[in-house]
């Protein structure tokens, strides 16, 4: 009984423990409420993600009514796997994110905090499971809403503005998610993704499929923060809490990125969308400019948190160049990075949350020394820099290693240069940091800084290691990634 | 044949109307205006998608063979519904903003936060 209805109850649990959380009140109920929905939620992921590669789709009607009537959820490799790095990444920023809450939220408005992010943690897990894009559309606002909600609680009144910013600017990406599904529907008739894919090869050259293909693209692009519609992420990474800083920049971007690939690829017939509109050309431009551009910015920036931040705007332009590379080690990177990155901007915007708990501050400046008082945060730190510049035995060597590969097979050798520059103007932007930390003198201080607590350390170590594991046990995310890029680049031929 | 399609002309004039206030104006009210012109324009071009020629509300009657199709309606249920939760969401925000900043004009804010 329980088994049959995982898909559902992978989606439903934290909806329902997000206003139980409300009722509680209690900060520590609240708390081990939501830690305990998250664990819960990944031994679902995990059971179908399993079942998902063994067995093969797992196809779910909502209610028992049968698509495409019915709502369905539609569990594969690909996003199988998103769900798995969802759940992992909500399992371990709940228990990492109780000492930082109560220190940049406050006890009193802690509770609001586990609800909102709860509710989040709903509408990605939503937009992941979904086989129906008019659903995936409510999902994405669901997510969207309580990210405007967890931005503004940052300490700093610029993290109003930057949830202002960033609501109107997801507002209007939404909404052209939402005129291109009813283009969509208006050629169909129907909202299940897979019908659409039957239903559009037939009609595939009609304007009203191509407006309605672009409308989703640029929507998606929007929320996926793609250079140069990214200008809503710096802001809201650099003043959102620690804790929520964390949770959207391993998840939010990543599940947009998914949805896009559920559109290319599933939806749309792959050989038409890339070949006579081009979209790959476009894809692969906007993303190395993205990643040339976002890594230089990246370098001047006297606010760590706001550097990192542009470097996330930089990794999702290798995201999508593996999308634009369209051949299989190239998707396989793409897909791989997907995860890969999550691992290191975690233990990244961790280790910066343990600084700020301790030091009040991330600037570069005040970092000064900082390696040295708190080695163990300063070292996940490193771990994670390692992983996001690529060096082998980490995670970020593989999926860039497959995007290169990707780069290669097509003999873009352009590409491929960039993709080695982007490498380099990480180093860059990850040793100031270093540089900083280790080889300059700290400041004099009353008070000597103290190493992190343990409650934040073991998380962020949790996922430093984990960034050093998938660098050197490849079977679980390259095996997953290219079987999930197998299955979108064989649903199109 | 261009008459006839009227109210999709209604829809892009709303749409773009809406989308110029929310880019032109600095004013934050007025841009929570613009983008709710601007979905609201959404809502109408899949309200007039649902609706069929000569046909009638879609409840069973003697007398009637053609229905209009109700499914976009209930769909812009939905939307209607994400788009008060974001009106009230960004109403609340620029009452923070302007508890904050003792402005509600992009400009001045702007001018007290050099970075943004």
């Amino acid at each position: 009984m329980i088994a049959a209805n995982l898909p559902a109850l992978q989606v439903v649990l934290p909806l329902i423990a997000a206003p139980l959380c409300l009722l509680l009140r209690r900060e520590w109920a609240a708390w081990t409420l939501a830690t305990a929905v998250s664990w819960m939620c990944l031994a679902i992921a995990v059971l179908l993600l399993d079942q998902a590669l063994h067995v093969g789709p797992i196809r779910y009607f909502m209610g028992g009514w049968a698509p495409p009537w019915g709502i369905e959820y539609r569990i594969d490799a690909l996003n199988g796997f998103v769900l798995l790095l969802l759940c992992a990444i909500a399992a371990v920023t709940l228990p990492y994110a109780r000492r930082s809450v109560l220190e940049e939220i406050g006890r009193e408005r802690a509770y609001l905090f586990y609800t909102v992010l709860l509710l989040c943690f709903t509408g990605l897990l939503g937009i992941t499971a979904t086989g129906d894009a008019f659903n995936l559309f409510v999902f994405l606002e669901i997510s969207s809403l309580s990210s405007y909600i967890l931005i503004s609680m940052g300490r700093d009144r610029r993290a109003l503005t930057a949830s202002y910013q960033y609501l109107i600017m997801g507002t209007i990406g939404g909404t052209f998610v939402l005129i291109g599904v009813g283009y969509l529907y208006a050629a169909t008739g129907t909202l299940n993704m897979l019908d659409l894919a039957d239903r559009l090869a037939a009609i595939s050259d009609s304007r009203t499929v191509r407006t309605g293909y672009a409308f989703i693209l640029v929507g998606l692009s929007l929320k996926l923060a793609l250079f140069p519609l990214h200008l809503w992420l710096p802001n809201a990474y650099t003043y959102a809490p620690s804790a929520v800083t964390v949770f959207l920049a391993a998840t939010s971007t990543k599940v947009a990125v998914y949805a896009m690939l559920r559109f290319a690829f599933t939806v749309f017939d792959v050989s038409h969308a890339f070949g006579d509109i081009g979209l790959s050309r476009i894809l692969l431009l906007l993303a190395a400019a993205g990643i040339v551009f976002a890594s230089i910015t990246a370098i001047v920036q006297s606010d760590v948190k706001r550097s990192f931040a542009y470097s996330s705007v930089a990794q999702v332009g290798y995201m999508i160049l593996g999308i634009g590379l369209l051949n299989l080690p190239g998707l396989t990177g793409g897909i791989a990075h997907l995860f890969n990155h999550a691992l290191a901007k975690g233990a990244i915007f961790m280790a910066l949350g343990c600084i700020a708990l301790r030091l009040r501050s991330v600037q570069l400046q005040d970092m000064a020394g900082i390696g040295w008082q708190m080695p163990w945060t300063m070292g996940a730190l490193v771990i994670g820099g390692l992983s996001l510049i690529g060096v082998p035995l980490t995670a970020g060597f593989i999926s860039k290693w497959y995007l290169l590969l990707g780069a290669l097979e097509q003999e873009q050798w352009l590409l491929a240069l960039l993709i080695l520059g982007g490498s380099l103007l990480a180093v860059i932007y990850v040793w100031r940091v270093i540089e900083a930390a280790y080889l300059q003198p700290a400041p004099a201080r009353q008070a000597p800084v103290q190493e992190a607590p343990l409650g934040m350390l073991v998380p962020t170590w949790l996922l430093a290691l984990a960034n050093l594991y998938f660098g050197v046990h490849t079977e679980v995310t390259v095996g997953v990634a290219s079987q999930a890029a197998r299955l979108l680049l064989g649903a199109a031929s | 044949m261009a008459l006839g399609l009227y109210s999709y002309w209604v829809v892009i004039v709303l749409m773009m109307a809406g989308f110029y206030i929310v880019i032109a104006s600095s004013n934050l009210i007025k841009k929570i205006a613009g983008l709710n012109i601007f979905q609201g324009s959404v809502f109408i071009f899949y309200i007039s998608l649902g609706k069929v020629e000569d046909g009638t509300a879609p409840i069973l009657a003697s007398g009637y063979e053609s229905y209009s199709n109700p499914l976009p309606h209930v769909l812009i249920l939905t939307a209607i519904v994400v788009g008060v939760a974001t009106t009230a969401l960004a109403v609340a925000l620029v009452a923070r903003i302007h508890d904050a900043y003792g402005t509600i004009e992009e400009d001045d804010i702007h001018g007290q936060d050099e970075s943004l």
